[in-house]
């Protein structure tokens, strides 16, 4: 493996609820290193999303650092926030979030479009991630005229696109059979071993269990996963 | 992201929704055609009526009294065409009179005057003669009557020397006037002409309030006019607020500031409509950026930046209205010109008219977009992709 890629110092995030403070990230350290296949896991409403979020750069730190490539994102403004997950993000949703009124192809295309990248270029590198994840004939299809598991390939071909280094998959199988799920995971191992480092968020432990690595994320806090706390996951 | 994608980006949105987008554009589209037909068919009878006071030629004096007190009677008349520099005078007794013709009828309007009137207004006879003074002398019952008139009674048959029925009296046709077209909506084509004498008995008044001045020359008019004001001023004395004189210049200001006012008013009231279409179009921009709050969301995690957010709603609004107005402008060009040719109007198509309209149509869609463009640039990512 190879020097960090993400390194997170005492991160804090609270939202205030009323009288109430939830601190959905408390405290949170964690280094990833660049070419990592970590899992995250942890019951609903512990902080994954949040986590998530401000891995994503979507969201900045209320106290803590984060740092991306050695850049710390909590100095950023919009805009630069917005060219960084452009470049080096890649998102993959449960819900799968694809344009409906645009083809697999222009979904693909999008990232790219917002980095200003020239057309003919565009359709070649569009095609060629469709290609990746074995759907290029149905580049022409609307997301509704494609199954579960072949719009999560296109929304996992769309964030392939610009050739981030990171991947964020933010349950990526939760809206699909076990099957179809096993088939996007395997996807992933690929992507993995062609050097994307990806995140996957997950509350199931069978599927943690493919990555290299596993923390687990309960009340905002984050932990290594040992050998004893791996039993009390095995609930979720 | 450059400008030509957020326009195919745009386009793409607005054909995805085909109906609310034409629904949106109506608004523009009434709103654009009916500035054009409105302002173009003031424009064209104001060019009409300044094309026909051309035709009146420069050396023309109209005197016009108001009231009884300061009619000019035959002395005056008499007084002012001995006047220096002045070549010919024509009194204008004016009127309404029905006309008949075994089963026409129709309301006409009447003028009497003398043999003088056909070149101090420069109207030609295309059949027959006009009046002469003797017709007046003898008060003859003799008619010349305008093409239009001509056309009602008579159609393709010759009017001369064939009777008309004037408020009961029978009249001869002696002659028929060349078309002039119309004004205003008022046409110069459906008259009588009769001799002053025989006028006056018709209309039941003998006061003439309308008196034709022409000038030997063109140079000598300010002189002219002096000297009719100054004889008028003699005539009546500190009554000056009953009567005018009046040239061929302050005739043409009258009338252009008439229908200036008339433009700007019929243009006014058409661009309500304009702005209420962009109003229509901000309501429905609003409601797609709600409706497509997740979509936001997607592009923004995608890695859109505000200003490309921005750009896409805003262009949006802009093609909407900017595609309304051609529809718009196209649509009153076509409109008004089946209206001119149902209705006999003149139209004038300015490009003013058509490029400003069209620019106002695109500025509408701007000011009106900016606001919901902001709001849909303005939302947070992480909000927005969980908007359901
Ligand atoms: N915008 C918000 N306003 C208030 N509270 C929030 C907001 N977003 C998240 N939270 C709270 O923060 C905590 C963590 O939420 P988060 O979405 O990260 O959970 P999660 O681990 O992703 O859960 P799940 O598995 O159900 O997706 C929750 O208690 C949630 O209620
Ligand atoms: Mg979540």
């Amino acid at each position: 493996m190879g020097k960090p890629i993400i390194q997170i110092r005492n991160l804090m995030k609270s939202y205030k609820l009323g009288g109430e403070t939830i601190h959905a990230l408390n405290n949170v350290s964690i280094e990833i290193e660049s070419g990592d296949f970590l899992a995250i896991i942890g019951p609903s409403g512990s902080g994954k999303s949040t986590l998530m979020n401000m891995i994503g750069c979507l969201d900045r730190p209320q106290s803590g650092t984060y740092l991306l490539d050695g850049k710390d994102i909590g100095k950023m403004n919009d805009n630069q926030l917005a060219v960084i997950r452009n470049q080096k993000i890649g998102f993959i949703f449960q819900n799968f979030n694809l344009l409906t009124k645009l083809s697999a192809l222009e979904n693909v295309e999008l990232p790219l479009l917002y980095a200003g990248i020239p057309t003919k270029e565009r359709r070649e590198r569009s095609i060629e991630s469709l290609d990746k994840v074995g759907l290029k004939e149905r580049a022409r299809n609307l997301p509704t005229q494609l199954s579960g598991g072949q719009q999560q390939r296109v929304a996992i071909a769309r964030a392939l696109a610009g050739n981030p280094s990171i991947l964020l998959a933010d349950e990526p199988t939760g809206a699909l059979d076990s099957k179809t799920s096993q088939e996007i995971l395997f996807l992933m191992k690929e992507l993995n071993e062609l050097g994307h480092t990806i995140i996957l968020i997950t509350h199931d432990l069978m599927i943690a269990k493919q990555a290299n690595r596993m923390v687990s994320i309960q009340d905002g806090q984050l932990q290594e996963n040992g050998g004893e706390l791996f039993g009390n996951f095995a609930i979720y | 992201m450059g400008i030509l994608q957020s326009i195919k980006m745009a386009l793409r949105s607005i054909m995805g929704n085909k109906l609310r987008s034409a629904l949106t554009m109506l608004g523009m589209i009434i709103g654009v055609s009916s500035v054009i037909i409105l302002v173009s068919i003031a424009e064209g009878s104001a060019q009409n009526v300044t094309s026909q006071i051309n035709q009146l030629g420069t050396n023309l004096l109209t005197i016009n009294t108001f009231g009884t007190d300061v009619a000019l009677s035959d002395g005056k008349i008499d007084e002012l065409s001995k006047l220096n520099g002045v070549k010919a005078v024509a009194p204008v007794i004016q009127g309404r009179v029905n006309v008949k013709k075994d089963r026409t009828a129709s309301q006409v309007s009447l003028t009497g005057t003398n043999a003088a009137y056909s070149t101090v207004r420069d109207v030609l006879v295309s059949q027959g003669r006009f009046i002469t003074d003797l017709d007046i002398e003898y008060r003859q019952k003799i008619a010349v009557i305008g093409a239009d008139t001509a056309a009602t009674f008579f159609g393709m048959e010759n009017p001369v020397g064939q009777y008309l029925q004037i408020e009961g009296t029978s009249f001869k046709v002696v002659g028929v006037l060349a078309s002039k077209g119309s004004s205003l909506g008022q046409s110069g084509d459906n008259v009588v002409i009769v001799p002053l004498s025989t006028g006056q008995r018709l209309v039941k008044s003998t006061t003439i309030n309308q008196v034709f001045l022409q000038g030997k020359s063109e140079n000598q008019m300010d002189f002219v006019m002096n000297e009719v004001e100054i004889k008028m001023a003699s005539f009546f004395p500190s009554k000056s607020d009953s009567y005018s004189v009046m040239n061929q210049k302050d005739l043409m200001d009258t009338m252009s500031s008439v229908s200036n006012t008339m433009t700007m008013m019929l243009g006014g009231i058409a661009s309500i409509s304009l702005l209420v279409g962009g109003i229509g179009i901000m309501n429905i921009m609003l409601v797609s950026v709600s409706e497509r709050t997740k979509e936001i969301g997607i592009r923004k995690a995608i890695g859109a930046k505000r200003r490309d957010v921005l750009l896409q709603f805003l262009i949006e609004a802009v093609v909407l209205s900017g595609v309304g107005g051609i529809i718009g402008i196209l649509a009153g060009i076509g409109l008004g010109e089946i209206l001119s040719s149902l209705l006999s109007l003149t139209v004038s198509f300015t490009s003013t008219v058509i490029l400003s309209s069209f620019l106002f149509s695109l500025a509408v869609g701007v000011i009106f977009g900016v606001f919901p463009a902001n709001k849909a640039s303005k939302l947070n990512p992480i909000q927005a992709l969980r908007y359901e």
